[in-house]
């Protein structure tokens, strides 16, 4: 009898791909499909109130336009400094908590509990949350300045464009803070204890320890926690969308806000897409960068691979 | 002795120090939980009222059209419509993320590399970026405003997270015991089904609920493919509240802790498993 081949999706040799069909077809369908359709879209002058106009090229207008408008550097930029001041700010604020949470052995989990506190939160609910807070009327904020005789008026903090952007900054860092602080408590709490004490024999002070032992072996974990943040970096909509919806006078307008503006309320599909695939570019670059570090840290710690 | 004493007092203040570092931090979360059980001219009140007078679960009742002041938003359908999307998507999510994780785990195979890196870059799409399109085709095929066009973008948008963390606790479980198990007569699907499946349940339990509370809190997607009661989800319908002239507060943040009461009992539930997930498939490669 000759021997028969098993049929093809039998053979061990594809049975990887079969497990992994249905999470491929999943990303083909809702992303990668829409997103070269969406490729194609911000090459035309589609407007969602005219549908014929699908079928209208106008080659790279779109971008041109984009490229030339002033609002959209000024959103692009507020969208940079926005980032790098957030991530910095939760990096720092996320690593003096965690520092300080390992340090204390009684009660720790529930100070760790306590500390995840904002992470419960979805980026609705922050942003709600915290147009209660800086409400220039009612906000708890202004009360308590009042109560204390800090200040007699109501200070404006979602008017004002300075303090508008101080305020989804802040929010912000509330909502991812703890995010930072709980990875590096991981990382902490995985560390080898016997560098940490060979080093105070040989005399050094605290802060040699800290630098030149704890913060290389955190170093990976850093760049974990830089690479998931910027997974979801553009979680910002949604708080932004709440709090000022881009206002006042698109002076706290993000990329993302800018999208949804220009696609939605003003129907320019076209020229929404396109902005939309920079924004799509700048959270690659933001992942890429991240993870290259992170398997450059991994390398100098000696890690696996 | 003196010096055990010192140490010891430091200990203390920073203990303290750290505590209330702590409880600063949740004062505008607590505030918001706080004024949902107040009535909204207390929340309105000038000069602030810092001690609730009347505490009460009236905007609940409101908020769900009991009492004699019901409001005009459907907190109910929103609700419903929240869960069934969220548990829908998560459970086809699990599935899909325990085949592919098996797959990373226990297989070598060509573009295994390529695959891993396409499915993690399509989550570094912003979801507002992403809606834009979507918006259009499922206007095309009537997905928009329906329940199951939702549930398809969450599947696909849990499935890269989910594959990643149920690939890490899949590689914790030696290689061995499948194949011990499998020379004893099992096939492969039986061996899966006892043993690898059962020392990750708790692991993929955690992706379930990770996969879950992106569902329940997602807004940027939902808030344009979704119109009316039959798919609007709670974190669309919170913005009900100021379409109006006036803003609901209290109303709104009953809202609010109806949506984090589930987020608040399950983070507490995975946050080591959620830890150790994240951290053991960054670090270890």
């Amino acid at each position: 009898m000759a021997n028969k081949r098993p049929p093809f999706w039998q053979r061990e040799k594809y049975t990887p791909y079969l497990l992994l069909l249905p999470a491929i077809l999943a990303i083909l369908f809702v992303v990668l499909f829409p997103l070269l359709f969406s490729l194609y879209t911000s090459f035309t002058g589609y407007r969602l109130i005219r549908p014929e106009t699908l079928w209208q090229w106008v080659g790279l207008r779109n971008y041109q336009r984009i490229f030339s408008n002033g609002d959209f550097w000024s959103a692009f930029g507020r969208t940079i400094l926005f980032l790098t001041i957030a991530l910095n700010l939760e990096l720092l604020l996320g690593l003096g908590i965690a520092l300080l949470i390992n340090k204390i052995t009684w009660g720790q989990r529930t100070l760790r509990t306590i500390m995840m506190f904002p992470m419960m939160f979805s980026p609705i609910l922050v942003g709600y949350q915290f147009k209660f807070v800086f409400n220039d009327n009612i906000g708890i904020l202004n009360n308590a300045l009042q109560a204390l005789g800090l200040s007699d008026g109501a200070i404006p903090w979602l008017v004002d464009k300075y303090l508008a952007n101080f305020a989804i900054i802040f929010a912000e860092v509330w909502m991812s803070t703890s995010v930072f602080a709980i990875l590096l408590l991981a990382g902490l709490f995985a560390m080898p204890r016997d560098p940490l004490e060979a080093a105070k024999v040989d005399g050094c002070n605290p802060w040699q320890v800290f630098r030149h032992i704890t913060l290389p072996f955190l170093m990976p974990f850093v760049f974990i926690a830089m690479t998931i943040r910027s997974l979801d970096v553009a979680r910002a909509y949604d708080i932004v969308d709440v709090m000022t919806g881009g206002g006042p006078a698109g002076r706290t307008e993000l990329l993302w806000t800018m999208i949804a503006r220009v696609g939605y309320d003003n129907a320019r599909m076209g020229q929404a897409n396109a902005m939309a695939y920079v924004s799509i570019f700048l959270s690659i670059a933001f992942t890429y960068y991240f993870f290259t570090k992170l398997l450059a840290a991994r390398k100098y710690m000696g890690g696996a691979e | 002795m003196r010096s055990v004493l010192r140490k010891r007092l430091g200990a203390i203040g920073l203990w303290i120090l750290t505590f209330l570092l702590m409880v600063i931090m949740c004062v505008p979360g607590l505030w918001v939980v706080l004024t949902a059980f107040r009535p909204n001219s207390e929340v309105l009140a000038k000069p602030a009222i810092w001690i609730p007078e009347n505490p009460g679960f009236g905007n609940f009742a409101k908020i769900f059209g009991f009492g004699a002041d019901q409001i005009a938003i459907p907190v109910t359908a929103y609700f419903m419509n929240s869960l069934i999307i969220a548990l829908t998507s998560t459970a086809i999510a699990l599935l899909i993320g325990m085949s592919g994780g098996y797959a990373f785990a226990r297989y070598r195979f060509r573009f295994k590399n390529g695959i891993f890196l396409g499915l993690m870059l399509s989550r570094t799409v912003p979801g507002i970026a992403l809606s834009l399109p979507i918006f259009i085709i499922w206007s095309k095929i009537g997905l928009i405003d329906a329940k199951l066009g939702l549930i398809i973008v969450y599947v696909a948008m849990n499935v890269p997270f989910t594959i990643w963390l149920i690939d890490g606790f899949f590689r914790q479980i030696p290689k061995e015991m499948s194949e011990a198990a499998q020379v004893d007569g099992c096939t492969r699907w039986q061996a899966f089904w006892k043993i690898e499946f059962p020392l990750a349940k708790s692991g993929i339990a955690s992706a379930g609920i990770f996969a879950f509370l992106t569902s329940w809190n997602e807004y940027a997607l939902a808030s344009n493919l979704t119109r009316s009661t039959d798919s609007k989800t709670l974190p669309v319908g919170l913005m009900d509240f100021t379409s109006q002239f006036t803003i609901d507060w209290a109303g709104m943040s009953a809202m609010a802790v109806i949506i984090i009461i589930p987020a608040l009992i399950l983070t507490f539930l995975v946050q080591k498993h959620l830890i150790a997930g994240l951290t053991f498939g960054g670090v270890k490669g």
